[in-house]
């Protein structure tokens, strides 16, 4: 096929090519051929190897990054989903005012994060916040210090997190309770299964697309959380919620330590794909040869 | 997708559809409660906040917050409040949609009905870029904005707002097109039109819904940002998420909560709005986005 044949397409393609090229595959290998260097206020090509790996593994800081991408990337994503299933079943129980309760679970996820945080963090205040409201309510035994704890700050970013997502897994999951066929449901009444029983059983593998897409869509979220636990508790208290996008924030833009935060950058990315190369290959690859049979 | 619930409304209130709507009622009052505690908050005076419950209605309603968060709360060593960042958000988030909305409906027209060979696999990369965490991104991307001379200047957040929105938009609108008639290409075709007189003449006054759905979701997601705006807008265009941050984050002197609830609604009221008066328009673009190519 000669090259000007289609051309116009060629050319109305071509930003979108030019940019997958240098930024999405670009960046990716200099900030990996960066990581391999020592840099540190700007970017030098003073090749050391791994030595900036080796580095951050020894970094107490990124231990702690690491382990709180865990906490959070399991509460938040198990939070949404269990959550989000449940008002979706909530909402599709044919009740009066739906689209209002629709519009109340949803709200949360039209706002930035910083918001979120920010509302949180005020939520939550240990002196004037709910912990105070309790103890003016006589619960005076009632304890919600998490912000200024060092083991529980995370899930307070947790709740705060789970506030603003559930809503989008409820759109989700309401999308395809509402596809299932109503003679499903029929023959599981006649059948005499529970409501419940239904549900959990025959309902929720039946949206297993939604529920795979959900988790995907939100795991890839998770590992670039930044901006609400910059807003709810700066990575604090001491260095208790950082992550690992924080911590590649800050050694690019405040302690000037390049090398580290190319190295920090270059592992997230790996940790993305190895969460998105399942299920990549799942949809686009297994998936096209089924239906190709 | 229909939203519609099946079937005729129960008539007669169990006592198991009492427990639903309680339970359901409290669910909602939980994702209001943050809402409700910022509205209240900002009504209140200083000496009330301290004093008194989070959760209590103002015994006396005081303005006073609202003009300050606007045009007078400090960020750093400017007292402007959060005006000046409004305005840069809209002078952010307007070219930034028009842009990327326009180059993604060309992307998704190319896409779906000038195939050329390879153009699948680029697409492929494009979606690919979706997933990559910003911080592998920033810093290069960076260094090429810096070469490009638009570094921290107001046509560089927007070609940076225009790179990470491509592939999103990208892909809803190629779904849509794809969805078209192809008869209506072909009739078109024969009847001699181009690439560029049938995207023009047939194409995009077909585009109004989907067109709706991505501007949606890219004012929503524009206006939410933090990280770009902070890294890529400069000190002169810092989008209004980033002054929140600043006035409620910097405190000089005591901190004022009402202010800093009142900034908090002012920052989310465009998504807010745009949240409200759009309905279900923003459950069709969580929907479309959530849709696999």
């Amino acid at each position: 096929m000669p090259f000007y044949r289609n051309i116009a397409a060629k050319i109305a393609l071509l930003p979108m090519i030019v940019i997958s090229l240098t930024v999405f595959v670009g960046c990716i290998i200099y900030s990996f051929v960066y990581s391999l260097t020592n840099s540190k206020l700007v970017p030098v090509m003073n090749y050391v190897g791994f030595d900036q790996y080796e580095r951050l593994f020894k970094q107490r800081k990124w231990d702690v990054a690491v382990e709180n991408i865990f906490i959070y990337g399991f509460v938040f994503t198990i939070g949404c989903l269990i959550i989000g299933f449940l008002l979706s079943v909530l909402i599709d129980q044919k009740i009066r005012g739906e689209s209002l309760f629709r519009t109340i679970f949803l709200y949360p996820y039209a706002m930035s994060f910083v918001v979120t945080g920010l509302v949180w963090k005020w939520v939550l205040n240990p002196t004037f916040g709910l912990e105070n409201s309790m103890h003016m309510w006589g619960m005076t035994w009632f304890e919600l210090d998490w912000l200024v704890n060092r083991d529980l700050a995370i899930y307070a970013v947790c709740i705060a997190a789970v506030w603003q997502g559930a809503g989008f897994v409820m759109v989700l999951m309401l999308a395809g309770l509402r596809g299932i066929d109503e003679d499903i449901w029929k023959s599981l009444s006649i059948e005499g299964v529970a409501k419940w029983k239904s549900y959990i059983f025959v309902i929720l593998p039946m949206l297993r697309p939604m529920v795979v897409t959900a988790i995907v869509l939100i795991a890839a979220g998770v590992v670039k959380v930044y901006d609400l636990i910059l807003a709810l508790t700066s990575g604090g208290p001491g260095y208790a919620t950082t992550t690992p996008a924080m911590y590649v924030m800050e050694n690019f833009f405040s302690r000037a330590n390049l090398g580290q935060a190319f190295a920090a950058s270059i592992i997230m990315f790996i940790s993305v794909v190895c969460i998105l190369a399942p299920w990549a290959f799942y949809e686009f690859y297994l998936r096209n040869k089924y239906a190709n049979n | 997708m229909s939203t519609i619930p099946k079937g005729p409304r129960p008539k007669h209130l169990t006592v198991g559809r009492i427990g639903l709507y309680c339970f359901i009622i409290m669910c909602a009052l939980f994702f209001l409660m943050p809402l409700y505690v910022m509205i209240i908050t900002s009504l209140k005076d200083m000496d009330e906040i301290r004093a008194a419950n989070i959760l209590n209605l103002p015994k006396e309603l005081s303005f006073y917050a609202w003009p300050k968060a606007w045009s007078q709360a400090c960020t750093g060593f400017v007292c402007e409040g959060l005006k000046p960042g409004f305005f840069n958000s809209i002078k952010i988030t307007v070219p930034s949609v028009i842009v990327s909305v326009a180059l993604s409906a060309l992307n998704g027209y190319a896409l779906a009905f000038w195939r050329f060979k390879g153009a699948y696999f680029f697409f492929g990369l494009c979606m690919f870029g979706a997933f990559i965490p910003y911080q592998v991104m920033v810093y290069p991307l960076l260094k090429i904005e810096d070469f490009l001379g638009i570094y921290s200047s107001l046509p560089g957040i927007i070609l940076v707002h225009t790179i990470f929105g491509m592939p999103i938009l990208t892909l809803i609108f190629r779904n849509f097109y794809s969805s078209l008639p192809i008869d209506l290409f072909k009739a078109a075709r024969i009847d001699g039109g181009n690439f560029i007189k049938i995207f023009f003449y047939v194409i995009i006054p077909m585009s109004t819904p989907i067109t709706i759905v991505a501007v949606i979701l890219q004012v929503t997601g524009i206006w939410n940002d933090f990280l770009l705006g902070l890294v890529f807008a400069g000190r002169d265009n810092q989008p209004m998420t980033v002054q929140l941050n600043n006035i409620v984050q910097v405190d000089y002197g005591v901190a004022e909560y009402n202010v800093d609830m009142s900034a908090t609604i002012l920052t989310s009221l465009v998504p807010l709005f745009v949240y409200f008066i759009s309905g279900r328009w923003f459950v069709r673009g969580i929907a479309a986005g959530a849709i696999k190519g």
